[in-house]
């Protein structure tokens, strides 16, 4: 069935932060931030801003009644900087105004005294310095040393990918209302209630009862959301708090360009060995992962790099480290894969790289290591309910990856100035979150009366559908009409001490959690029909809101079965808890159980470069992807669409740039491009694979979210493909994104070469 | 006083003419379906209709604009259309609607109805629907969520169902199918009265004597807005051209003067010249062999210019690497030139057809300026503050003639250049007697690059000449590093680029010498 939110969607009338009525006597609130990106903060001038027309408070660090520090995972993280300022865009001071364009009028009129410290922007350089957020870390399996020695062939590299403006298309914010019990309530556009919660409340030195956040939905999140909507939480609740007015504050575009975390860069070292036969002996590879200033949820995207080190293959000697670097950025944060993608892209590029070497496919190599069932992981999970193979062996015939290839050479041998390339992209993702207590949430779910119901979890609805999922998921246990459930918005005052919705595990963990209320109202209905209508229990179901024994329809209906329990005073509100069973992990010995399950899939990717522009087009990806048993085509489609393109995104067009000042150049849309309706394939064929689910899934329909996002691997290599058939042999680098201005430079390097010692002549000369 | 209809009712504003529309449908009418997403015209989420009067005057033409860039003052007499303003009764949807919930087009929702208005301005259009078409009407919409496939389907799902719309007064039959309701039969009729009740068709702030007064009216009425958004995004150190603040600004589109100092221009009178209707038009001038565009002229009238179309077979090619949709319906030629970008798409495209810009001072003076003429250095042009540019000419090209435009971006479509070029070439016996060759990108300002241009004349279309000219070009040239790019990439671009056009013109060019 479909998404029920875009019956509203398209008419405009769903409501987000922005769009939420003002109240009265709201104040706007404007950001100072920090104009250098490394510096003792020595004295703020806010004469001026304060004298000027609007403005009725500037707050900074000092006007902070609890605690200054909204660290998620390590508390190294101010609210308003204090002492120093870290990186370009951190907030210092926090304007309150009559109106927006005041508050921001405002903001010129501020000047910061700030004595400059050196700046970082490079992970490598941060972990030379020992500039790390936490001790590194690594997994390790076999003997990865001694397994070199015996491998027939061993290739070195380096392999670098760039960080991803998450681009929500509504920008981040939350409006806070000061409550007549001396707390604050705050519509946040956040995917972590709880965290906007609980940080506001240390912020403001009361307790977590006192602050009460409610989210309808995002316009979007895909990670930006998770951690980093608690800032602007936080301010407009230490706002309302302090001057006992609502605040609204939003971000424009650009200053959550620049104020915020996108996803990690990575820089690595790897080192892969293989047997003659091609098999995958030994792994090594060490990650320097671009932290950003602050931890914020950069250790556990760490951890779930080591997680996905061996993506989709069986490596029986791996050894694998991984740096979390400080450096003078904004700090990177939670973006779909979750540090996932990264890891992914290393194999990948080994491989790729060892093929090159020995003349032989990648895939070559990528078919013969792929996972098979009880095949252990570096963190001694063992692969069950496998399908890394079937996923390969279905989109190779379905879509015909010989012919394809055939056709590619074939056309390749025609053409001078435009060149084909084709990869296979095999992804293997681990659903749970890796911090195992978070593997748990609530649901309350209240039938009326008139037998309708309203449902209440921990889940955030940012397009994703999960809201629909839910309902779907109670809608079936209790057998009534979807048409009478409402999903209520998600609030801590309902639900709380929630997980963020992220891991892709969201609609598991939350659809779980009502299944369980759901099944529990049933039976207390279906034990009050057994009494009332002197019948069996056993045997008793309700089947489109009619109830029957033994399938045949009794006296009741769904209606009348409310309104007789009410009447008899049975209870028609449950509130269910859901842990997920059987994960653990054991971070000092690296190892343990740590996901629910794995989810499976292999793409086709090919692409064209135009070897005169270096320009090119993806032009087909055909994905054969472990959905279990979907019971939301529409939605579970969507999803992998939807991630495929923005992985595609991430190793082509997206480049983050900043200076070496810590400056972000590319902060705004004219200079930040995601793909538009002309970049992305003509085809993008999505096969539904027959497996069965997990038992852990939500009615075997397993997560969807992040893992279709690495399926857009593939198109780095499909062009690093294509490149190669221009110039046979030719050593590329292996640096994302895929920009055309590498295209150009893998294409003619010599008169790159040539024209950087020009470019170079004349800027000596010009000095 | 600002007038004109908000879907079904009329408007009466004293906003300031260069306040957004999209603050002013969003925090001061509370109509919330348009959303904000950029501020920049790159996203399309503030995407609405805006109808004026056809040439016949029976009936309204829509476009689809970015509110973020359209000035208030540009909508004084049309017809605004926001998606409060299509929604049927009832909570039923319109045909463009029910498309997009069928094929799961709306995951998040934000971006949705800036989708829902395209595709909507695409259906009451009088020109065929043909699946291209119907894409190209949301190429200015992006959507972070659904990877554009359920959105694709969408598509072509409307692009069947419009097939039996007629080719021309399809409103009844629009209307009969609820793609937009009933009121829209009386538009032309409440347009014209309101246009005679405020004696205005043109724009309120037209560069003459009454310019003035609404100043005045503006610069009272900013302070007091009841506005409490609309601020401009601090550029973050981008510099925009200085325009001397004793005289009006002067306003096309609005879609770069509205990105850069919205703030400031909402405090200050303007002078708006989109709706100067002695602006618009483009004749050819057969004695003179010269092609003539009224200033106020947009790259969508030059898209739909049969005239153009002829000299120019590929233009359309060309300009769908221009902007978008949205952004073509808004941004005047001149503007592009004034806007002074050392990228300016427009601008690369006519330096290369030899233009010339007739310019108008205050005082009603008049001179003409070869457009490289305008150009003294970064954003420094050879014009007062005062002067505007009325009329853009250049010579008809030969059907026997040469030209060829080129750009690459990092995105293909919506995206600035890092390097853009065109190329004209006249040749006689297989020699080249004229030409002109421009590049964008590669200094600080559009370049005419004449030395290049120079080298070209009495050789022949060869490899050894493509080699030659880009050995003077890579001379004419100095290209910076920046995000578009860095000089070295630019320099091999102008480059490949330079053999791209030699390859237009002599395909059969021996390629592996060139490359």
């Amino acid at each position: 069935m479909n998404h029920l939110d875009p019956q509203r969607h398209v008419r405009g009338e769903s409501q987000y932060l922005d769009d939420v009525p003002v109240q009265q006597g709201t104040l706007y609130a404007a950001v100072y931030e920090s104009p250098l990106a490394h510096g003792v903060l020595k004295g703020l001038d806010l004469g001026a801003a304060r004298r000027a027309p609007g403005v009725v408070r500037i707050l900074t660090a000092a006007d902070v009644p609890g605690r200054n520090q909204i660290g998620g995972i390590v508390p190294d993280e101010p609210l308003l900087a204090e002492g120093h300022v870290h990186f370009q865009g951190q907030p210092v001071a926090l304007v309150l105004a009559r109106t927006e364009r005041q508050a921001h009028a405002a903001l010129k009129l501020i000047a910061a005294d700030i004595a400059p410290l050196p700046i970082i922007t490079d992970p490598r350089e941060a972990a030379a310095l020992g500039e790390l957020i936490v001790p590194p870390r690594t997994h390790r399996i076999g003997d990865s040393g001694a397994a070199f020695a015996g491998c027939a062939h061993v290739f070195e590299g380096v392999a670098e990918t760039g960080g991803q403006e998450h681009l929500y298309i509504e920008t981040q914010g939350a409006y806070a209302f000061p409550t007549e019990l001396g707390g604050v309530k705050i519509i946040s556009s956040t995917q972590g209630p709880t965290a906007v919660q609980r940080h506001a409340a240390v912020v403001l030195g009361v307790g977590m009862h006192q602050v009460e956040v409610d989210v309808t939905r995002l316009g979007g999140g895909f990670g930006g959301k998770e951690d980093q909507a608690t800032p602007w939480g936080c301010l407009a609740a230490l706002g309302a708090f302090l001057t006992k007015k609502p605040v609204k504050l939003v971000l424009d575009r650009m200053a959550d360009m620049r104020m915020t975390g996108k996803r990690h860069p990575y820089s690595s070292d790897f080192k892969i060995g293989l047997s003659k036969d091609l098999k995958i002996i030994a792994y090594e590879v060490t990650y320097f992962q671009n932290a950003g200033a602050a931890a914020d949820l950069s250790p556990a995207v760490l951890e779930r790099t080591l997680f996905h080190t061996t993506n989709a293959y069986f490596i029986p000697n791996v050894t694998a480290t991984a740096h979390s670097c400080r450096t003078n950025l904004p700090p990177n944060t939670a973006f779909r894969g979750f540090g996932g993608p990264q890891g992914m892209f290393v194999i990948e590029a080994a491989i790729t790289k060892a093929a090159e070497e020995l003349g032989v496919l990648p895939s070559e190599i990528q078919r013969r290591n792929l996972l098979r069932e009880g095949d252990r992981f570096p963190y001694r999970q063992p692969a069950e309910m496998c399908h890394a193979e079937q996923a390969w062996d279905t989109a190779a015939e379905r879509f015909g990856l010989d012919k394809l290839r055939t056709e590619i050479t074939e056309f390749n041998r025609k053409n001078q100035l435009f060149k084909k390339g084709l990869a296979v992209m095999p992804i293997c993702f681990g659903i749970s979150f890796t911090k195992t207590f978070m593997n748990q949430t609530r649901a309350l779910v209240h039938i009326y009366t008139d037998g309708s119901v309203g449902i209440s979890t921990g889940a955030v609805e940012m397009g994703q559908g999960v809201n629909t999922k839910i309902a779907q998921v109670a809608a079936r246990t209790l057998g009534i009409s979807i048409s009478r459930i409402k999903i209520e918005t998600t609030n801590t005052t309902r639900v709380a001490n929630t997980s963020p919705s992220a891991a892709s595990a969201t609609a598991d963990l939350n659809g779980k959690a009502t299944e369980l209320a759901c099944r529990a109202l049933r039976e207390r209905l279906l034990r009050q029909a057994s009494t009332e209508f002197a019948v069996d229990y056993e045997g008793l179901t309700i089947e489109n809101e009619q109830v029957l024994a033994a399938g045949i329809p009794a006296e009741t209906t769904w209606e009348k079965l409310v309104s007789s329990a009410f009447l008899r005073r049975v209870a028609l509100t449950e509130n269910a808890h859901y842990a997920t069973p059987g994960v653990h992990f054991d971070a000092g010995t690296e190892q343990g159980h740590p996901f629910a399950y794995h989810v499976y899939g292999t793409a086709l990717t090919t692409a064209t470069v135009d070897c005169l522009r270096g320009t090119y087009t993806i032009d087909a990806v055909h994905i054969a992807h472990d959905f279990g048993q979907s019971f939301s085509p529409a939605i579970d489609r969507g999803q992998v669409e939807g991630g495929a393109v923005q992985g595609i995104g991430w190793m082509t067009l997206e480049e983050i740039s900043y200076n070496e000042e810590g400056k972000l150049l590319s902060n705004s849309l004219n200079s930040y491009k995601v793909p538009d309706l002309y970049a992305v394939p003509a085809v993008l064929d999505v096969h539904f694979l027959d497996t069965p689910g997990h038992p852990k899934a939500i009615l075997r329909s397993k997560a969807v979210g992040e893992p279709p996002l690495m399926y857009g691997i593939g198109a780095y290599f499909a062009l690093r493909d294509a490149i190669r058939a221009f110039r046979p042999g030719a050593a590329l680098p292996l640096v994302a994104p895929m920009t055309p201005e590498r295209v150009l430079g893998g294409l003619y390097p010599e008169a790159l070469a040539a024209h950087t010692e020009e470019t170079a002549v004349a800027a000596t000369a010009a000095s | 006083m600002i007038t004109f209809y908000l879907n079904d009712q009329p408007v009466h504003t004293a906003e300031p003419a260069a306040s957004a529309l999209l603050d002013f449908v969003r925090y001061h009418e509370h109509l919330t379906g348009t959303k904000t997403g950029c501020r920049e015209g790159d996203c399309g989420a503030c995407a609405v209709l805006v109808g004026e009067p056809a040439a016949d005057g029976q009936r309204i033409a829509y476009q689809s604009m970015t509110s973020c860039l359209t000035p208030l003052g540009n909508v004084h007499g049309k017809h605004v259309v926001t998606v409060e303003g299509i929604n049927p009764a009832g909570g039923q949807l319109t045909p463009v609607q029910q498309a997009i919930v069928d094929e799961g087009g709306a995951q998040c929702g934000f971006c949705t109805t800036g989708f829902v208005m395209a595709l909507t301005g695409h259906s009451l259009a009088e020109t065929p629907v043909t699946a291209q078409s119907t894409r190209a009407a949301i190429d200015g919409n992006i959507c972070r969520c659904t990877g554009y496939k359920s959105l694709e389907r969408a598509a072509a799902a409307l692009t069947a169902g419009l097939a039996g719309r007629p080719v021309a007064n399809s409103l009844p039959w629009l209307t009969e199918r609820q793609f937009v309701p009933a009121y829209f039969h009386q538009m032309p009729a409440l347009l014209g009265a309101l246009r005679t009740e405020t004696g205005a068709a043109a724009a309120p702030e037209a560069p003459t004597t009454n310019g003035h007064a609404n100043g005045h009216a503006n610069g009272a009425a900013a302070p007091v807005s009841t506005s409490p958004n609309g601020h401009a995004q601090a550029q973050n150190g981008h510099q925009h051209s200085p325009i001397h603040p004793f005289t009006h600004s002067l306003i096309g589109g609005g879609t770069d003067m509205l990105v850069q100092r919205l703030e400031e221009l909402r405090g200050q009178p303007v002078r708006l010249l989109f709706d100067q209707s002695e602006r618009r038009g483009i004749r050819h001038e057969a004695g003179a062999g010269r092609v003539v565009l009224g200033a106020a002229t947009t790259a969508s009238h030059l898209l739909e210019s049969a005239l153009l179309c002829g000299l120019l077979p590929r233009l359309p090619a060309y300009l769908k690497l221009v902007s978008s949709t949205p952004i073509r319906n808004m941004g005047t030629v001149a503007g592009n030139f004034v806007n002074a970008s050392p990228i300016g798409d427009l601008t690369i495209l006519f330096l290369a057809l030899g233009a010339d810009i007739t310019l108008l001072d205050a005082a009603g003076a008049q001179r003409v300026l070869p457009l490289a003429g305008l150009y003294l250095g970064y954003k420094k042009l050879a014009k007062a503050a005062d002067e505007q540019i009325i009329e853009i000419g250049f010579p008809a090209p030969l059907a026997t003639d040469f030209f060829n435009y080129e750009k690459v971006s990092k995105r293909t479509h919506l995206d600035i250049a890092s390097v853009n070029t065109a190329a004209w070439l006249r040749l006689e016996n297989g020699v080249i007697t004229a030409a002109r060759l421009s590049a964008g990108g590669v200094g600080p300002v559009p370049l005419l690059l004449v030395r290049t241009g120079t080298y070209l004349l009495g050789r022949e279309l060869s490899t050894e000449t493509a080699a030659g000219a880009n050995e003077v070009m890579q001379e004419e040239i100095s290209p910076i590093s920046d995000v578009r790019g860095t000089a070295q990439y630019k320099r091999l671009l102008a480059r490949q680029l330079l053999f791209a056009h030699f390859l237009r013109f002599a395909p059969e060019m021996a390629l592996g010498e060139l490359i």
